[in-house]
Formats: structure tokens, C-alpha cells, sequence
């Protein structure tokens, strides 16, 4: 098994030399050579990158920038030439001046033949197009054509490229091989045989950057099949990277598989919450409901993967058992009337007597409100470690998105949860007696409803009940991620940022607008009332951030030094 | 009368000869290496120095040895591209994998004379600085790889292979390894690739050029059974000598099988270019059964463009004062050679012609190879994967009785988008240039094939008799 990776392409040194090429007449300076996705060596620039960044498209379906290249789908030929040669090796001129070329009689595949200076790349001409459509051919007379019941039906590479350069009709009268077409690849995945263009993108990815040899081909030529490998499942936990990858319907989402339409999904850029490493996402919600995370690209984070467990948990934000009700006691209240109640508490509450339990699920901008709470009270505070094992791809040991975030705004000590049994001793002993407790059921660490009863004032907010939500004095109900604006600093420090998907549950309301509020009847401090402007704040505050901004992060975020 | 000269194949059906090692051993075997390990490193007049090993590269590029694996590539331009700074080991293998249809003369070799195999692959591992060897035998010859690991074995006992050969200093092992059953092996990185242990999907080139990234991602050489044949008597008569052999340019013997519809069929070695297809056919292969006529032929394995009887193609030769003449040539009279096949638009390939006398069904003939073809295709990539079997099935359509008139021009069609640099390997011209070349030189016996079906599906229509001119089509090859 080859060592899995995720290669942070660097921006190319500014060393690197660049190499003068033509597309499509086009001159076009670009570098010779290219970070490879695997290895993260400087590999020779190929024409398909060259004609990137002409802004060329060349179709193609095996290609994919982040996959050792296989050249196998014949997409992406295209025509070339090179400076001819004279018989002294060096370059011949045309009667004009300019640099003769002699013209390759044989097309080259895009993806995997390196640029030479002075080559022209040639992507457009009769002979190109109808290698496309010779390909394309080929590869549709096999295949089923169920469009209207493919999931992949509106973001799908064969559907695409007919109508660029298929034909209406087609002459193919021989009968159709058939191959099996409910196959059960594995608990997160089920595989239409038929559908597949054995482009094997999902076998390099479950190879060379999953590091699992679970998936290959098998038999020959037109009845090639790809298979698990016999008699085990597919499964590991980034199967369903293939399913994002699969050029066409072939690899479908159990879980998302005839659920909804693609194009009836509204995208929001998020930020998976399920661990420390903050795959980069797309949620697609339709009329406030989340049916699917796909992974969105950043190379400092995530490639354009993400992990099978993170991708799944998105089931909570829509459950029936969500905390949609503000609470005073065991009855319904108003954001106005607990708020105030809460502040007048708070006003009165003694330096020391206060402690808070804060989530590392929680934004930096929540931490960053909850610390000036924290430092009005000279409060005890800290956050619940949720260290599980990780692995070497992306998946963190650390499960929660923003550890990082708690320490460095302070919530949370070097050494997180280090301070939750203090708190516990303290209540105990009398000397704290009120806890802010958010998004965490603090019952399971340490601090049981024993001592919670001991308590003058719980003040809860959390988007699930729990014991100790039912031990609240006061209850807020929070938002998940997917229901408000915010940022998170990830395992390496990170700062990213993440929007809004869908409106938020009942009376739930985002926890930074009210703590916002909270802060401000407690402490006297007004601050932003916008995330731009509550960011930009902290960012002037907290040492760490200083120097960014909430536009400056944009869709991939900023590194700071942790 | 063209006469055969037997270079290679001198003793191998001589009564008495056995492939053990001291029947070599008597007919002066491994005096070659014994040879080539003595060259002294020799200083030139610029003061540079050669060594042994170089000293037989160059004159395996001054024989002009030509690769007898298929495509008849200079074997010693093909070491020169071998990358000998890399810091790798740089490998050898040796390609038995001989499977191309109508061929079989590798065969002959290994299992008459596996010892001269041997020898020129220790005089060609020596010359590259190889130190591991592969020996990859077709899976259908399982006696050849048993008399293969035999003579390994006694090689081995008499210190021609293994630690400090002869006391040169020179180590090399020799690896037999059984193919994995399909065609595709033998195509070089295919080859590799199943080597390793992998399906035998051929490599994209570039970037994997196997003198660059061969097997294991080393410098890797991979020489035909023949070829590795020919290095040991250059290297025991010269590279100079054995350049007088045959033609200029197309140097040596070759061994050439013949097969089909003649008396003799059979392999026959002779001096390349020195006798005409006819004569290959008449002289050697005893000519056509009697009564029948010749047809066509299939002069370079089954992936070679077949040849029409009475076809005369316009060569260029160089006339007495050096220019170019052209001159017109009746197939038959063409030199079996790699350029003058090569110039009538075919190949001399894997060196084996398959005769088809007037008897033959061409329709049929070229629905066989098709079939052929679909089966083996590995299947990687496009054109090739879905062009081989639509091929196979709409000739099987029209060997079936449910053919068209059309159904010429739409193999046709299908065929032109697979050759040409479309695929990632030599089987898109392999399976693709039989049906053009079948089509384009028999379209009216495929026309009328299709005519005729048509013809009898509208009469029995008419007569109310189930069939109807829309195509039921019969039923088309599976896998097997
Ligand atoms: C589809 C295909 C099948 C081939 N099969 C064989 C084979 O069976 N034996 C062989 O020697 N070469 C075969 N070749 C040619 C090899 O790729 C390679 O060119 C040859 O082994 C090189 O040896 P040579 O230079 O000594 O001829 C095949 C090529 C193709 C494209
Ligand atoms: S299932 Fe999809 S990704 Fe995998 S080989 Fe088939 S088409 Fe390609
Ligand atoms: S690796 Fe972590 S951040 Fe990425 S998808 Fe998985 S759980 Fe989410
Ligand atoms: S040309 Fe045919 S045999 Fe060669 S790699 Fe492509 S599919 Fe396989
Ligand atoms: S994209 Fe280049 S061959 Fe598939």
C-alpha cells in the first residue's frame, strides 16, 4: 500500500521557471513544472495543465488533478507540434521568420504528455472534435442511458459532453452488453455496473490516496467489470470520495441516493464539524433541509476529500428532538424575558462563584464572547476533550472542529478539560454557584446532576437535550453550523470560516447574536452586531488572530501560528 | 530456388539434438559469453576508453539487428535509450510470451534450444550491466517453462549464470516466470505490469517508456525470444559479419512460420529479404492444396494488414546511381523484409504468414480475428475496449444471416476511430487494421454478404415466415 496523502500544493515558488507554449494560437507562459498530487514533487507540466491555465477546457473523464494520471478514457486527445529540427538540431524558420513547427501525425493524450518549450497545443481542429466523438461514441453504446433515473443525471461528464459531441441517433444495432446493476459495494455504497466508464478514478483514489486496495476490475476488454475485491465490502472510511469523483452515475450514496435532484440543491459553503481537521464542504439543503455534504477543494486542508464519518453526521441538524424552545425552569419564556432574568443574576454574581463550560464545537467568535463573560467574573472555564483515534489521512484523533479556537481565545486551558474537575471540587465546596454550560452535557464529565442541583444558577444552551439541559435553569436553544454564520481554527490553525445553509429551528437563534446581547447588559461592552464586525473585533483582541479579517479569510481560510 | 539458411534453428532439428546442456555444450555452446566476458576494455585515438559491455552494444547497433518481437524496432537504438545514470538497477526481460495468432517460432527455440536463448540473454545482461533477468513464458507453455528452469538449473551448476560468472566478476540470476493467459502480456508494459503481479494493463507512454520507468519503475529492456537469439551470434561472429546477412537494413535471419491453406505449413529460417513472399509460400511451404487458388495472406501475425492475391504495390529502390526508382511489385514478388512490407502498407510483424486459398470465406476469416481481438482487448481503454467487441458482433451479425448492406462502411466507421495514437497501446492497430484492410481490399464480398441477407429476411417476410427485416440479431460472443 502506497503511503496515503494529502500534498499541500504550495504556491509554486517564484523560482520556478516558466515555459512559452501556444493553445489554440494562444501564446501562453506557463511553469514547467507541476507539484505531483501524490508525492508533492515537482513533476513536468502536461498540456491538459497548460490549457488550464489558457483557459482551454478539454473534456475528459479518467483526469482528475488530485489522482495519479491513468490516460485510459481517450478524451483528452488532442493534436500537437513542436519546433521542427534541422539536421543540426537546431530550430528551422520559415521563410517569415517565425519558428518552424512540425506537426505530430499522432494525437497525444492531454492528461499525461508533458508540455516541450515552443509546443502547440491544438484543441480545436476538425480532427480533435472527431476523436471526441469517436470516443464518446464508444462510450455510450454500452452504456444504459437510464438518465432519468441516474442520481447523477445534471452533474454527470457523459451527459455533458453528448451535447457537445455526441450524435442524435445512434447507429450501434448490436445488442448491448449488460453487467450487473444493483451491486452492493459496500455498507455506504451501491454500484450500477452498467453505468460505469471504467475511467477507474474510484480505484486510484481508494489506492493511492485511501491507501486501501478494495476495489479493481475484473474480466476483459468490453465486459470489463469493476469489482470489490472478492467476497469483501468496500469500506473504508472514505468511500464516498468515489461516489463525488465517479464521472458518472455509477457510484451512488446510499444515503443520498434517490432523495433529491441535484439541481433543486441550494450549495453553502461549510465547514465539516465532525473533527479537528475542518474538511472544507458544500452542504446542499432545499427548503431548510440538509440532504447531502460534498467536499469543496482546499489544498490546505482537505485536497477534495473528506471523510465518510463527517460526511454522514448531518442527520442531528434535522432531528425531531431538537431544543427549539427558550426555557425558565420547566416553563416556555421569550429571548427577551430569559435574557434579562439572566443578566440580572449574572449582575449580581461574585468574582469566583462563576464557572463556564464551553463546547469546542463552538465558533471563535461564541468562545471569544463567552471569554469576556469569563473575564468579568474572573470565571473558571474550560471545554470537553473528544480525543478518539484518528487516522493518516484526515481524520483527526481530536473530535472536536474548534480545540483550537477554545485554547486560543482562552475558554479552555492548554490542557483541555484540565480545569473540569476544579469546577466540580468548587461546586461541590460551594465557592461556584452558577455554571454557563454551552453544547455540552458536562453530566458525562464529571460534573453529575448531584452537583448540578447544588447549583444557585445553570444557565444551558445546546441544540439537543441532555441531562443537563433538563437541569437547566435556563435553557437557549442554539444553532448547528449548517443554521448561523461563523469560524472555527482547526488541528493545524486554520481559521475558517462557514455560512448559512438553512433558517434556524423554532426559536433557536444563533449563539453569538445572543451572547452578543448578553455581553453587552452584563458587561456594558458593546461590541459588533454583525459576525464581520464581532470577527474583525476579536481578531484586534485576541493576540493570535490579529491581523485577520472576516473577508480576508475567504473561501479557504487564513493560517495562524498555534 | 530461395534456399533456407539456418542461423538460429542450425541444430535444433538436427536428429539426436536435446536441449540439456552438454548437447550444447558440444555444438560450442556458451563460447560466445565466454567471448564476451574476455573483451578488454579498448582505449580509443580521443583517449576515451570503452568497455566490454559497451563494446558489444555497439556492435549489436553495427549488426543492425532488428527487434523479432513485432513492430522490428533497432534493437541496439533500443539500449541505447536505456537510462544508465539513473542509480537503478536497469532490468531484463526476456518476451516468450509468443502469442501473437499464426506464430510460432519462439516456441521452437525454447523448447529445442533453450541453452542459446540463454546465453545471448547472459550476453545481452551482461552488455547492459543487468543483474536480474526475466524469462516470461506464455501460461500455455507450462513444458517450456519446466525445460526452461532445466536449463537454468544447469547453466547455473556450471557457473554461466549466477555469483562471478566464469570468474568475471560479472553476477546475474535469470527468473523463468509463467505468463498470466492473455494476449496482452506480450505487449512490453503489459508485460511488466503482469510481472509485477498486476493485471497486465499496457502502461501510457509517456511517461512509462520502459527504458525509463520499466519494471518496478527501473530501466527495463524487453527483448524477444529471437531477438535475444541473434545477440549470441553476433556477438560470436561480429556485428560487422552478421550485417552481411540478409539486406541491408534488414540484417540477419528471420524465422518465419507459415500457416493456413498449403502443403507444408511450417517454420522456415532464412536470410531476411532474401526470398519473396511467393517463394516463402511455394519453395518452403510446398504452395497451395492442389487445385486451389491463392486468395490473400496475412503476412505479419493476424495484426498485420492482409495482402490480396495478384495486389501490386509501387516500391522506391535505390537504382545503380543512388536515386530513387520506383518500381512496381506483384505481391507475391515482394522481399519478405521489414521495409518492403512496410512500403506495400502492411508489416512483417511477428514473422509469420497465414495463407488463405479461394475456399476461404473472407467474411469469415476476418469475423475469426475480430473474435480474437474482442476477447483479448484488455479492456483499458476506450476506442479499443468498446471498438474490438462492436466489430466482433456486427461481423458475427453478418456471419449469421442477419448482415446489411451497409454493414462494410460501418465496420469501416467503427475501425478508423481505434488506430492511430487513439489507444494506449499497439492492440488498437491490432485489432482495428484487419478490418480495414479486409474491407477495403474485399468490400464487395461483404456488400454482397449483406445484400444477401437482406434479401432472404424481405422473401421470408413475404412469406409470412417469422423473420422481418428489422434485425433479431443472433446471438453475440460472450465471455468466456
Ligand atoms: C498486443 C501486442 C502483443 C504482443 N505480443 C508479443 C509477443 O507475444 N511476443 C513478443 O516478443 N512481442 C510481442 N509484442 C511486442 C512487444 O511489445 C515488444 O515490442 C517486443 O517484445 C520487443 O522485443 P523486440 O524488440 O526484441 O522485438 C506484442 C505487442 C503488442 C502490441
Ligand atoms: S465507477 Fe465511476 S469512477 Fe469508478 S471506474 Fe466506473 S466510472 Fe470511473
Ligand atoms: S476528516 Fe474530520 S473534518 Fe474531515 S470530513 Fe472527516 S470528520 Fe469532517
Ligand atoms: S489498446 Fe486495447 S489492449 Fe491496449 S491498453 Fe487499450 S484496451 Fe488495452
Ligand atoms: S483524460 Fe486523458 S485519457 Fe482520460
Amino acid at each position: 500500500m502506497s503511503s496515503p496523502a494529502i500534498t499541500e500544493t504550495k504556491p509554486s515558488p517564484p523560482t520556478t521557471e516558466l515555459m512559452k507554449v501556444k493553445v489554440d494560437g494562444k501564446e501562453i507562459a506557463v511553469p514547467k513544472t507541476t507539484p505531483d498530487p501524490i508525492t508533492g514533487k515537482p513533476v513536468a507540466t502536461t498540456m491538459i495543465q497548460a490549457c488550464a491555465l489558457a483557459k482551454v477546457d478539454v473534456p475528459h473523464y479518467c483526469y482528475h488533478p488530485k489522482l495519479p494520471v491513468a490516460g485510459n478514457c481517450r478524451m483528452c486527445l488532442v493534436e500537437f507540434g513542436t519546433p521542427a529540427l534541422g539536421p543540426d538540431r537546431k530550430p528551422v524558420t520559415n521563410p517569415d521568420g517565425t519558428v518552424k513547427i512540425s506537426k505530430s501525425p499522432r494525437p497525444a493524450i492531454a492528461c499525461a504528455t508533458p508540455i516541450s518549450p515552443g509546443m502547440e497545443i491544438y484543441t480545436n481542429t476538425p480532427g480533435v472534435k472527431q476523436m471526441r466523438e469517436g470516443v464518446l461514441e464508444f462510450l455510450l453504446i454500452n452504456h444504459p442511458l437510464d438518465c432519468p433515473i441516474c442520481d447523477q443525471a445534471g452533474e454527470c461528464k457523459l451527459q455533458e459532453y453528448s451535447v457537445d459531441y455526441g450524435q442524435a441517433t445512434s447507429r450501434f444495432v448490436e445488442p448491448k452488453v449488460h453487467k450487473p446493476k444493483h451491486v452492493d459495494l459496500g455498507p455506504r455504497i451501491v454500484l450500477d455496473d452498467e453505468r460505469c466508464i471504467l475511467c477507474t478514478r474510484c480505484i486510484r483514489f481508494t489506492r493511492d490516496i485511501a491507501g486501501d486496495d478494495a476495489l479493481g476490475i475484473v474480466n476483459r476488454g468490453s465486459y470489463n467489470t469493476l469489482s470489490a475485491y472478492p467476497g469483501k465490502a468496500f469500506d473504508n472510511n472514505y468511500t464516498l470520495n468515489t461516489v463525488d469523483i465517479c464521472p458518472v452515475g455509477a457510484l451512488t450514496s446510499k444515503d443520498f441516493r434517490f432523495k433529491m435532484r441535484v439541481w433543486f440543491l441550494k450549495e453553502t459553503k461549510s465547514v465539516c464539524t465532525s473533527c479537528a481537521t475542518g474538511c472544507n464542504i458544500v452542504i446542499g439543503s432545499r427548503e431548510e433541509k440538509v440532504y447531502r455534504y460534498e467536499p469543496r477543494e482546499n489544498d490546505a486542508v482537505n485536497a477534495c476529500w473528506m471523510c465518510d464519518y463527517g460526511r454522514l453526521n448531518y442527520k442531528w441538524i434535522g432531528s425531531e428532538n431538537r431544543l427549539t424552545e427558550v426555557r425558565i425552569g420547566k416553563s416556555t419564556s421569550t429571548w427577551t424575558a430569559a435574557l434579562k432574568e439572566i443578566s440580572e443574576k449574572l449582575g449580581k454574581a461574585a468574582p469566583g462563584s462563576v464557572a463556564i463550560v464551553a463546547s469546542a464545537r463552538q465558533t471563535n467568535e461564541e468562545l471569544f464572547l463567552l471569554s469576556k463573560l469569563a473575564q468579568k467574573f474572573n470565571a473558571l472555564t474550560d471545554s470537553v476533550p473528544r480525543m478518539k483515534e484518528g487516522d493518516k489521512l484526515l481524520l483527526s484523533a481530536d473530535r472536536n472542529p474548534n480545540s483550537n479556537g477554545a485554547k486560543l481565545t482562552g475558554i479552555s486551558p492548554a490542557q483541555m478539560g484540565a480545569n473540569l474537575p476544579k469546577i466540580a471540587d468548587r461546586i461541590r465546596s460551594g465557592s461556584i454557584k452558577t455554571l454557563i454550560v454551552f453544547g455540552e452535557d458536562v453530566t458525562k464529565h464529571g460534573i453529575g446532576t448531584d452537583l448540578l442541583g447544588k447549583l444557585e444558577t445553570l444557565i444551558v444552551s445546546d441544540i439537543l437535550p441532555n441531562p443537563t439541559t433538563e437541569l437547566a435553569h435556563y435553557l437557549l436553544p442554539g444553532c448547528a453550523h449548517a443554521e448561523k454564520r461563523g469560524s472555527f481554527t482547526n488541528g493545524k490553525g486554520r481559521v475558517q470560516r462557514f455560512m448559512k445553509a438553512v433558517e434556524p429551528k423554532g426559536e433557536a437563534r444563533p449563539e453569538w447574536e445572543f451572547l452578543h446581547e448578553l455581553v453587552y447588559q452584563v458587561t456594558g461592552q458593546n461590541g459588533f452586531a454583525s459576525i464581520e464586525g464581532l470577527f474583525n473585533q476579536m481578531a484586534r483582541e485576541v493576540p493570535a488572530f490579529n491581523g485577520l479579517t472576516w473577508a480576508g479569510l475567504g473561501d479557504t481560510g487564513a493560517s495562524v501560528p498555534i | 530456388m530461395a534456399q533456407e539458411y539456418r542461423l538460429i534453428l542450425k541444430y535444433a532439428d538436427e536428429p539426436g539434438y536435446t536441449p540439456d546442456l552438454d548437447c550444447y555444450l558440444r555444438h560450442g555452446g556458451y563460447e560466445a559469453l565466454k567471448k564476451a566476458l574476455a573483451i578488454q576494455p579498448r582505449t580509443l585515438t580521443d583517449g576515451k576508453t570503452l568497455s566490454g559491455p559497451e563494446q558489444i552494444r555497439d556492435d549489436v547497433k553495427l549488426s543492425g539487428l532488428r527487434g523479432r518481437g513485432g513492430a522490428g524496432f533497432s534493437c541496439g537504438l533500443k539500449w541505447s535509450f536505456v537510462d544508465r545514470r539513473s542509480g537503478k538497477p536497469i532490468y531484463l526481460i526476456c518476451n516468450a510470451d509468443e502469442s501473437e495468432p499464426g506464430t510460432f517460432k519462439d516456441r521452437q527455440i525454447l523448447y529445442k534450444d533453450p541453452h542459446q536463448m540463454i546465453e545471448g540473454m547472459i550476453i545481452s545482461c551482461y552488455a547492459n550491466d543487468v543483474k536480474l533477468a526475466y524469462i516470461y513464458i506464455r501460461g500455455e507453455f507450462p513444458e517450456g517453462a519446466r525445460i526452461l528452469n532445466r536449463a537454468l538449473n544447469e547453466a547455473r551448476a556450471k557457473n554461466f549464470l549466477g555469483k562471478n560468472i566464469l570468474g568475471s566478476g560479472y553476477n546475474l540470476e535469470i527468473h523463468v516466470h509463467r505468463g498470466a493467459g492473455a494476449y496482452i502480456c506480450g505487449e512490453e508494459t503489459g508485460l511488466i505490469e503482469s510481472l509485477e503481479g498486476k493485471r497486465a494493463y499496457p502502461r501510457i507512454k509517456p511517461p512509462y517508456f520502459p527504458a525509463v520507468l520499466g519494471l518496478y519503475q527501473c530501466p527495463t529492456i524487453v527483448n524477444n525470444v529471437e531477438t535475444l537469439c541473434n545477440v549470441k551470434h553476433i556477438v560470436a561472429m561480429g556485428g560487422a559479419e552478421f550485417a552481411k546477412l540478409g539486406t541491408p537494413n534488414n540484417t540477419g535471419t528471420r524465422i518465419v512460420s507459415i500457416s493456413g491453406h498449403v502443403k507444408k505449413p511450417g517454420y522456415y529460417e532464412v536470410e531476411v529479404g532474401k526470398a519473396t513472399i511467393g517463394q516463402l509460400i511455394n519453395d518452403f511451404a510446398g504452395g497451395l492444396w492442389d487445385g486451389r487458388k491463392l486468395k490473400a495472406i496475412i503476412p505479419g501475425g493476424s495484426s498485420a494488414k492482409v495482402f490480396k492475391a495478384g495486389e501490386k504495390f509501387k516500391l522506391k529502390k535505390k537504382g545503380p546511381d543512388g536515386k530513387d526508382i520506383e518500381q512496381e511489385v506483384e505481391m507475391l514478388d515482394l522481399p519478405y523484409d521489414f521495409d518492403s512490407l512496410m512500403a506495400a502498407g502492411s508489416m512483417s510483424g511477428s514473422g509469420a504468414i497465414i495463407v488463405m486459398d479461394d475456399s476461404t470465406d473472407i467474411v469469415e476469416a476476418l469475423a475469426n480475428i475480430s473474435e480474437f481481438y474482442a476477447h483479448e482487448s484488455c479492456g483499458q481503454c476506450t476506442p479499443c475496449r468498446e471498438g474490438s467487441l462492436w466489430m466482433s458482433k456486427a461481423l458475427h451479425r453478418l456471419t449469421h444471416g442477419e448482415g446489411r448492406k451497409q454493414d462494410a462502411d460501418y465496420l469501416v466507421k467503427i475501425a478508423d476511430n481505434i488506430p492511430g495514437g487513439r489507444t494506449i497501446c499497439a492492440f488498437g492497430e491490432a485489432c482495428s487494421w484487419p478490418v480495414q484492410s479486409f474491407i477495403a481490399k474485399f468490400k464487395d464480398e461483404f456488400v454482397a454478404k449483406g445484400e444477401a441477407d437482406e434479401k432472404r429476411r424481405t422473401a421470408a417476410q413475404v412469406q409470412g415466415a417469422g423473420l422481418t427485416p428489422e434485425l433479431k440479431i443472433a446471438a453475440s460472443p460472450q465471455p468466456s
